[in-house]
């Protein structure tokens, strides 16, 4: 079962690539882009098929290793659930 | 699984191999090849494994002298530097994939010019790089430059080997075509130097380091071929570096090259497995068995031909002896890379490589190393320019007003945006950083003596006169770490040309490398190790000539190495004669809007009476800073010294036969200014030796005060100089 | 003092941190392999610059969560001795052994060059031979270095005086040109509580050594020796 995990800097940390982003994006001549915030995004293959359980354990591992919950916060979404 | 074409000529053709080469192919295999031994030869016979175009060429260097203890011909070249050690030393191009994908071409051509030397058995401890780029104000230039840079940071500053030096010119001609060429240099103990000719029939052969992948399939052959309109298609073929597996890699190597386990290794650079165990089985005279099945893999359902043809990174092929496999498997896993057995040497003397049960490719390895297409492509010699008349050039601005356009123009301009994304502290042995003298001095951990190292070439002296610039870039690798106080002990060279195929260009290859010989028989200053970079060609346009010459030298108390920044209260000598040689002068482009005339040739003899006249003087201790004098002149190696010290000068009158901006500004070679306590004793010893010397000013206060009167403040010169990079690339 | 150099696979600073603590103390620290979990006998750990797993996903995030930590942390509790320059200052903030999180350089590029940094304070064993309110030189190399944490923690660290470092001109000005990283209050360096963790972004591991260029930051290793 496939869990993805998205981790974003929280609101109020400065994210200088996304600032970046939004300023090439501008500079391409996109108008009307407010804040522009880059993340990552991170695919689980789990042996698990529960999907309250693959959650709890995506979420687990985000928390312990893939989102740093001093700057980031983090989201899970299961597959079919 | 895809369904696969016919082997024929006109699939041969696809791959780059003429009808007559693949004629000799049927003839070697007495069959037609199967699509696996098809892209075998396709890449061993490409003028990137085979250098069919240039090895006629190549040969005329001089390649000896006592401390050469490995040549051209081996992963990278070896000189003896004392206290039973050697630096192992090559300069690589990575300038096609570099334009595709700027980011990871320049990573993996760091990637790759490291695996050379740590192949070796040698530590990298440093590295350089020589990058061309094309006009600044097109974007696509600002692209390259930015991905570049960050590429060879990236790789560079994660794998942990300082990047102490380099060069960057900028040129329309490099529009489509930019150079990117990476030096790396390392130190081995002399008698733990590593091989790559297999021996041992019976002895496994072992693939180390990442798994393989699908990436750069065909890179050998695209490194050999002219861009098109379609290079943005070719875009999935480019690799992807990884320095972290890369910097296991290193250590691992290194780990296990302290035992007795290895008896051959060679990195997988291009063209990958297949020219990795073609050469080392090819080399020591053996044949080789591969069971491609258990190659460590990291897609599913690659084919052979696939596997045979990645350009994966980071991966490396050893022969082990057979008693010592498991010793090599737990140093391997300590450093958590993959080690698989997937062959055996044999005594066949052929290449037989299996893959499902199935024989994919067997083919001799003598014919396919023998019988390598070599050709004698027809040459033409470019007309040599006339020499421009200094005399007839008018000087419009004066000096103060040129000195500053100079200084702040892209070919001159402070590098700081660029070297201060590189790492160039890591290991703690850097004596000299960039910009501080004209070579980086790294010393040797635990020695006294350092490294002097530096990588140069004036690619518009080049296209002018191929044989003058050929000299002249070798002339000026010597210089440059004579200045330091070093002895010059070898080069590196990197051959960067268009299509070998245009008898115009395999002229300017012809005549670079006999000024190059020249002046390394004359300097005893002998190649050791080099690659050739052909086809830099976008749509019929080739790139200037560009023969990069990587020096190394060796200085025996590193806190003897010289550097150029000036202190107050000090005389400044010139050594050389200035006879205000404005052809090809950038002052004559930048100031005068022209580029023409002949460019400033090298007096071999005096060259080396000067060099080794000053590299005396420094070794008594008499010279507190030196630098060679090149782009821009004497006025500008001045103004560079007094900004790298922030202290001024008073500059004297010059001569009254040279018009001012011609002696201010010219390019005579084999000059050096000198700071010196007191120039009489300098300038007796020199007059002495046969030796021109000038004392052109004396050190102090805040700007330099120029010959013809005006003023302009050490501030005012920085402010230009460091201007161009940061504004361009908006930082 | 008896030091280890804790190994993490991608770490490349570590024979620079072995060279600064033998010059100055005249003894070889022993190298500590990241799968090690019995560190007796060692009283200061240093977790040494590089690219600890190629600082893939975050940097430090990885190393932080070797066996070793674990017992760097036991360390630390005993009161123990720990100091973590660049990546091991980010390793550190990771472990949670140090407050905050190094983000990525406020130009977003690569920075290698000398910086400035004051001196907070000088009653602790690492900044025991700089004087209070001194400048030492020392050259920084990171693409993450931008010392984050949220208003609250910052004051906390400077209400408890546990700013070690701060970014300064030559003269000892703090001023944001000095902070080329874009670091919270020009914070280059801080302590834990106890005053026996510190981690730091620049190297003064690099400049020991007159010929290398200076040796500002030979104090500091100094004091460790003596200490």
């Amino acid at each position: 079962m496939k869990a993805t995990v998205t981790v974003m800097l929280k609101p109020g940390v400065l994210d200088p690539q996304g600032k970046a982003i939004g300023h090439a994006l501008a500079t391409l001549g996109f108008a009307g882009v407010g804040e522009v915030r880059a993340g990552k995004v991170i695919e689980l293959e789990l042996k698990e098929s529960d999907p309250a359980r693959a959650r709890a354990v995506a979420e687990e591992m985000a928390r312990k290793l893939l989102a740093n919950t001093v700057i980031e916060s983090f989201r899970v979404a299961v597959e079919g659930a | 699984m895809s369904v696969q074409p016919p082997v024929d000529a006109t699939l041969a053709r696809s791959f780059g191999l003429s009808a007559e080469e693949y004629a000799k192919v049927l003839d070697i295999l007495g069959r037609p090849p199967s699509l696996t031994e098809l892209g075998v030869f396709s890449v061993m016979w490409s003028e990137h494994c085979s250098y069919k175009s240039s090895r006629v060429f190549l040969k005329q260097l001089p390649t000896k002298a006592p401390w050469v203890i490995h040549g051209p011909g081996e992963n990278a070249g070896v000189v003896e530097i004392g206290h039973g050690l050697a630096a192992v030393f090559k300069v690589e191009s990575h300038n096609h994939p570099s334009f595709i994908e700027p980011y990871q071409g320049a990573a993996t051509g760091v990637g790759g010019i490291l695996r050379d030397v740590f192949t070796m058995g040698a530590r990298p401890i440093a590295n350089l790089n020589a990058l061309r780029f094309g006009n600044p104000a097109l974007p696509v230039t600002k692209r390259v430059v930015d991905g570049v840079v960050r590429g060879i940071g990236g790789y560079g500053n994660c794998v942990g080997v300082p990047t102490v030096g380099g060069e960057v010119n900028f040129h329309p001609a490099y529009n489509g075509n930019p150079l990117v060429n990476a030096m790396t240099v390392g130190i081995a103990a002399v008698d733990r130097i590593f091989l790559s000719a297999a021996a041992g029939v019976g002895n496994p052969v072992v693939y180390v380091g990442s798994k393989t992948g699908r990436d750069g399939i065909h890179g050998a052959t695209m490194a050999s071929a002219e861009f098109g309109k379609d290079a943005e298609e070719k875009r999935p073929t480019v690799q992807v570096g990884d320095p972290f597996t890369e910097k296991l890699l290193i250590e691992a190597c290194l780990e296990l090259m302290a035992t007795d386990a290895i008896v051959a290794i060679q990195d997988m650079g291009a063209a990958g497995l297949t020219s990795s165990s073609v050469e080392m089985a090819g080399k020591g005279g053996v044949g080789i068995d591969l069971d491609l099945d258990s190659v460590p893999q990291r897609e599913t359902g690659m084919s052979a031909y696939e596997m045979m043809l990645s350009e994966s990174q980071e991966r490396m092929l050893m022969v082990l002896r057979p008693d010592r496999e498991d010793v090599a498997r737990a140093i391997f896993e300590k450093w958590e890379l993959d080690f698989a057995v997937i062959g055996r040497i044999t005594d066949t003397g052929r290449i037989v490589v299996r893959h499902l049960g199935q024989v994919q490719a067997d083919i001799p390895l003598a014919p396919l190393a023998d019988q390598a297409p070599l050709y004698h492509r027809p040459t033409v010699d470019a007309p040599k320019p006339a020499v421009l008349n200094a005399a007839r050039v008018e000087d419009r601005v004066g000096l103060a007003s040129a000195l500053e356009t100079l200084l702040g123009c892209p070919d001159l301009c402070s590098r700081a945006w660029i070297w201060d994304q590189y790492d160039a502290t890591v290991g703690g042995q850097t004596v000299k950083r960039p910009g501080a003298a004209d070579a980086a001095i790294v010393k040797i951990e635990g020695q006294a003596m350092a490294l002097a190292l530096t990588i140069d070439c004036t690619p518009r002296y080049c296209a002018a006169d191929a044989e003058a610039g050929g000299r002249q870039a070798v002339a000026e690798a010597w210089r440059n770490l004579t200045a330091t106080g070093a002895r010059p002990l070898a080069v590196t060279d990197n051959m960067n040309f268009g299509n070998p195929e245009k008898p115009e260009v395999m002229g300017q290859f012809a005549a670079a490398i006999r000024g190059m010989a020249s002046a390394c028989e004359a300097l005893n200053f002998p190649v050791v190790s080099g690659n050739v970079s052909l086809y830099n060609e976008t749509e019929g346009r080739a790139i200037l000539p560009t023969p990069v010459i990587g020096g190394l030298g060796v200085i025996d108390d590193a806190a003897q190495a010289v550097g150029i920044a000036l202190r107050p209260w000090l005389d400044l000598v010139v050594i050389g004669a200035s006879r205000g040689w404005l052809g090809q002068s950038l002052w004559l482009r930048e100031i005068g809007g022209r580029e023409d005339g002949a460019p400033p040739p090298v007096d071999l003899p005096a060259e080396r009476a000067a060099g080794d006249f000053v590299r005396a003087q420094i070794a008594a201790g008499a010279v507190r800073a030196c630098h060679d004098v090149s782009d821009g002149g004497l006025l500008v190696a001045v103004a560079e010294m007094a900004m790298a010290g922030g202290t001024g000068v008073r500059l004297s009158t010059g001569p009254r036969d040279i018009p001012g901006h011609a002696y201010w500004f010219g390019e005579d070679q084999g000059r050096y200014v000198l700071a010196v306590a007191e120039s009489a004793a300098l300038i007796r010893a020199a007059e002495a030796a046969g030796i021109p010397a000038v004392r052109i000013g004396t050190s102090g206060g805040a700007g330099l005060t120029l010959p013809d009167g005006g003023t302009i403040s050490v501030a005012t010169l920085r402010a230009a100089h460091e201007r161009f990079f940061p504004e361009w690339m908006g930082s | 003092m008896k030091a280890g150099i804790v190994l993490f696979p991608g770490i490349n600073r570590e024979r620079d941190m072995a060279i600064a603590l033998e010059r100055t103390s005249g003894h070889a620290p022993r190298m500590v392999w990241h799968t090690e979990t019995d560190l007796a006998g060692l009283d200061l750990l240093v977790l040494p610059g590089g690219f600890s797993y190629g600082d893939y996903l975050r940097c430090g995030a990885m190393a932080a969560q070797s066996p070793v930590m674990r017992a760097v942390r036991d360390h630390a509790a005993r009161g123990g001795y720990v100091l973590g320059v660049c990546n091991g200052f980010q390793i550190l903030t990771e472990a949670g052994l140090l407050p905050g999180a190094l983000l990525r350089n406020a130009g977003l590029r690569f920075i290698s060059a000398d910086c400035h940094l004051r001196v907070e304070r000088a009653d602790t064993v690492f900044a025991a031979r700089y004087q209070r309110g001194a400048v030492f030189r020392a050259p920084m190399a990171h693409g993450d270095g931008n010392y984050f944490a949220d208003e609250e923690t910052l004051d906390r660290l400077e209400d408890e005086g546990l700013v070690a470092f701060r970014y300064a001109t030559p003269a000892g000005k703090v001023l944001p040109e000095a902070n080329r990283n874009g670091s919270a209050r020009n914070i280059a360096g801080i302590y834990a509580p106890n005053l026996r963790v510190l981690g730091l972004m620049p190297h003064p591991e690099d400049l020991v050594d007159p010929l290398m260029g200076g040796e500002d930051g030979k104090p500091l290793f100094e004091a460790l020796a003596a200490a």
